[in-house]
């Protein structure tokens, strides 16, 4: 595989069992995870191509401790890579040899609900959907779902600004976050913003959020929590092409309607997903969308209504709507299972670019025409309403010529993203999977202005070094 | 507001003269205190600078996409341009941005860019968000004279440090907005509101809670006490939707409203005329009052905040964004109320913008809530990475910075 990391410090890599020890000093035996095969569960996260042993695991149990620690990696100049459930598919927490994990595993509870205020004040490990777990007998849920919302901590979507299938409607991570407890390298505790909607001085919430664990270590957040609309229902509608689909999409949007979610699959995606979750998908259709509506009974029954009649406009083949709430279960589980159920028949690297939706068809079409030119399959899930596209580019991971083909072609994708108007990543983050692509969205200018920002937070670089960042040409603040 | 008249003016017509005009400047030391349409000078602390920068010529739309909900226009473009344009296409900015005129009585036309460099947000911020929220792409040059971008033209984009988000609320101290991205919706066909009278703060801001935790989707919240427009107070309550939708969400509402009190509909063109005045601070604006502030409190604890202020002080108020933001007219002269303004808004856990006051007040009195020396250290940092030489709006947000 071709994405590099930096050589290891010799130095902190001599000083390993002085390391180990000084961490040992902070935590008790059982946050600290020191032997080798206990270590191995954190070489990498779900960009497995890639893995590297860290000198050790840290998992602190308060922000006191992630200070204590920050504070010891400061002083004796040791990397530091933040790890939430390690779902990252950019390879945002894969470690390095010469770095400890810093896991927020342990930081899993949920501190406060104000139901009147629609706020919740949790830490940083719980994950995504244990948060609307929290609230959902009540009505009210927390708004971006990533696919991985069983497992992805609140901390890793902070990092990564997660979106999911209803930020078409509902926005991404960066709109639902009103305050965080942050640990700065140099083990300052800071909090920005709170429970009111507007903070004082520059948006320092906003510049945190995907900023993939490079500006500081998030251990409690403030998140705005939504009423649940009355009802949903999502319709599959299958359509004979792709183009036909994408035709669709600009269609409604065009006609002033903004469904919950949008997702597109073709017709190899949707055969990957049909035979994991039975969810009654049509697979006689080149291209798939599921579209969800919310709102009254009679209120969606309209809403549904003037969409139907713009995708029979656009020759749809199949509408079935979802009749009860095991079928909506069912078509959600479907969608949100496709990369697991694509991991079943194939290794397979998920891409993430986002392109102005009018050139959805046109990106497809190439897409297709470059996975063929490497002789590989691919298949295509993806949010359709805001653009953002996930080819799983399918592959042998055993077989390195092929794993060569299926990098080359991931990287003329995000290429080809970009010239279309688009960026590299819509909602995975930059991780190593797309560092060495910066130069191709990123003038020097550009690059050289985000790394003077990060450098004021961090200037040793010692918070996840190997990455968002190309390797060459760092500065300092 | 600030003595910006007998300045050298530099309108630069494109990124590059502006670039070159700040690159320029680094060679002499000039400062420059950035305009847009000149309505928003009294926001923020009064900078002293050796010349202004306009963005009066970086003006037009560059790109409107209705089927992509997206519209890019160079900074100095009027606002209302935008408006208007996206008006024909039944299309919007999803955040209101309010327009200050009233409140500074200010002439000219704001500028696009000046809702992207102050966040400027109106009374459906409760329900979207702000305009950070919906800024996805900015292009600025820094005060090193080097052209920046950061973002783009798409909805979803984690590419990089987001460094728009940074920019917007800056207030120009980091950059100069050159062009600005803004995420769109679409129009809601119609409108209403419900109007209950008679309620206390505490009792508004729990009505409003009420409403905003329904599955409504209310799209404002705002509550006008006893005595500022009119005898009795009034809560506000307003939906923005189909027409059918619209019918069934205002019975659901006033069902919903009940133990409140009974909450009467008005229509179309009324509740749009009153929202305006709220997103303007009409209720305040023409107010003698030598001091405005914003405040922004967690809903839970702003009623309380406001008895406190009030039982210290004459204060004249109204709440908007279900009691998150609250428009407060104090009349201490000398230091605005500052210190039981803050020390009010503190307790509640909130923050408090000194929004209009003579120069010399707004020069004494910390105009945005005083940060503690990590975060300051830290927006000393910021700036000093985008303007070392301090050139851009020195001191519009903090002394020194």
């Amino acid at each position: 595989m071709s994405i590099l990391f930096p050589i290891p410090d010799q130095d902190i890599l001599e000083r390993r069992d002085e390391i180990v020890a000084g961490l040992g000093a902070l935590l008790p035996p059982e946050c600290l995870v020191t032997t080798l095969d206990e270590r191995r569960a954190f070489e990498t996260d779900a960009l497995t191509a890639y893995r590297h042993i860290p000198l050790a695991v840290a998992l602190p149990r308060s922000t006191e401790e992630v200070a204590a620690v920050l504070r010891y990696c400061h002083e004796h100049n040791v990397f530091v890579v933040a790890r939430g459930a390690g779902t990252s598919l950019s390879g945002g927490a894969i470690p390095q040899e010469d770095a400890i994990v810093l896991g927020l595993s342990k930081l899993n509870k949920i501190l406060d609900i104000n139901f009147p205020g629609r706020t919740m004040r949790v830490q940083s490990g719980v994950t995504n959907l244990s948060i609307t777990e929290a609230v959902s007998a009540e009505g009210y849920f927390y708004a971006p779902d990533p696919s991985s919302q069983l497992a992805c901590t609140i901390g890793g979507n902070i990092a990564m600004n997660s979106g999911g299938a209803h930020c078409l409607k509902y926005g991404v991570t960066t709109n639902y976050i009103l305050g965080l407890r942050l640990v700065l390298m140099d083990c300052t505790v800071v909090e920005l913003g709170g429970e009111a909607l507007d903070s004082p001085g520059l948006d320092l919430l906003g510049l945190m959020i995907g900023s993939e664990g490079q500006l500081g270590i998030v251990t409690e957040a403030t998140v705005r929590i939504l009423r649940a609309a009355e009802a949903a229902r999502p319709v599959l509608f299958g359509f004979e092409t792709s183009e036909a689909a994408g035709a669709c999409v600009a269609a409604i949007v065009g006609a002033g309607i903004i469904p919950v979610a949008m997702e597109f699959m073709d017709k190899e995606a949707i055969a990957i997903c049909e035979a994991f979750a039975k969810a009654g998908y049509p697979l006689d259709v080149g291209a798939m969308l599921i579209i969800e509506v919310e709102g009254s009974v009679a209120e969606m029954d309209v809403q549904l209504k003037r969409i139907v009649d713009i995708a029979h406009q656009h020759g749809v083949q199949v509408v079935k709507e979802s009749r009860s709430a095991l079928e909506t279960a069912l078509i959600w589980k479907g969608r949100k299972s496709a990369f697991g159920a694509t991991g079943r028949i194939a290794d397979y690297i998920c891409m993430d670019g986002t392109v102005p939706t009018g050139q959805l068809s046109y990106v497809l079409k190439r897409t297709a025409e470059i996975c063929a030119g490497y002789g590989l399959r691919v298949a295509n899930v993806f949010h359709a309403g805001d653009g953002n596209m996930h080819p799983l580019i399918l592959y042998n991971v055993n077989d390195p010529a092929e794993c060569e083909k299926a990098e080359q072609a991931g990287m003329d994708i995000l290429r080809l993203c970009v010239e279309a108007g688009g960026c590299l990543t819509g909602e995975h983050g930059v991780g190593i999977e797309k560092r060495d692509l910066m130069h191709h969205q990123f003038t020097p200018d550009d690059l050289n202005q985000q790394m003077r920002v990060r450098a004021v937070f961090d200037p040793q670089w010692l918070l996840n070094p190997a990455k968002v960042f190309p390797l060459e040409g760092r500065v300092a603040a | 507001m600030s003595a910006t008249n007998n300045l050298i003016r530099f309108e630069p017509a494109t990124e590059a003269e502006a670039a070159d005009t700040i690159r320029e400047a680094r060679a002499t030391g000039r400062s420059f205190s950035i305009e847009g349409g000149g309505t928003r000078r009294g926001f923020g602390r009064p900078v002293t600078a050796d010349a202004v920068l306009s963005t009066r010529h970086l003006s037009g739309i560059t790109l409107y996409e209705p089927a992509e909900l997206v519209v890019s226009a160079r900074a100095g473009t009027p606002l209302s341009l935008i408006e208007e344009t996206l008006a024909e296409k039944g299309q919007m900015l999803p955040f209101e941005p309010a327009d200050y005129r009233a409140l500074y009585g200010s002439h000219g036309e704001p500028s696009i860019g000046a809702v992207a460099a102050c966040n400027i947000s109106g009374p459906r911020r409760i329900q979207v968000g702000a305009a950070r929220d919906h800024l996805i792409g900015v292009r600025l040059v820094n005060g090193r004279g080097e052209a920046v971008k950061s973002g783009g033209r798409v909805m979803k984009n984690v590419t990089g440090l987001d460094l728009v988000k940074l920019s917007c609320g800056a207030h120009g101290t980091l950059g100069l907005l050159t062009e600005v991205t803004f995420k769109l919706v679409p129009m809601a066909p119609a409108e209403a509101s419900l109007v209950i009278e008679g309620l206390d703060d505490a009792g508004a801001v729990e009505a409003m809670s009420a409403a905003l935790s329904s599955p409504f989707e209310v799209s404002g919240a705002a509550h006008l006490p006893a005595g500022l427009n009119g005898a009795t107070a009034t809560t506000l309550l307003r939906l923005e939707r189909t027409p059918d939708s619209l019918d069934y969400r205002c019975g659901r509402l006033i069902e919903l409203l009940g133990p409140y009190g009974t909450a009467r509909r008005i229509e179309a063109q009324e509740s749009r005329v009153l929202w305006r005045d709220i997103a303007q601070v009409a209720p305040l604006a023409k107010a003698q009052a030598p001091a405005i502030w914003r405040l922004s409190l967690p809903q839970r604890t702003a009623a309380q905040a406001m008895a406190d202020i009030s039982s210290n002080m004459g204060a004249r108020y109204f709440f908007d964004w279900g009691g998150g933001l609250v428009w407060l007219a104090v009349m201490p002269a000398d230091d605005a109320g500052a210190s039981v303004v803050r020390h009010a808004v503190a307790q509640a856990g909130g923050y408090a913008t000194l929004m209009r006051a003579p120069d010399d007040v707004r020069t004494r009195v910390d105009v945005f809530a005083p940060l503690g020396a990590p975060l300051m250290k830290i927006t000393a940092g910021i700036k000093a990475s985008f303007d070392p030489d301090g050139l851009l709006n020195p001191g519009r947000m903090y002394a020194g910075v």
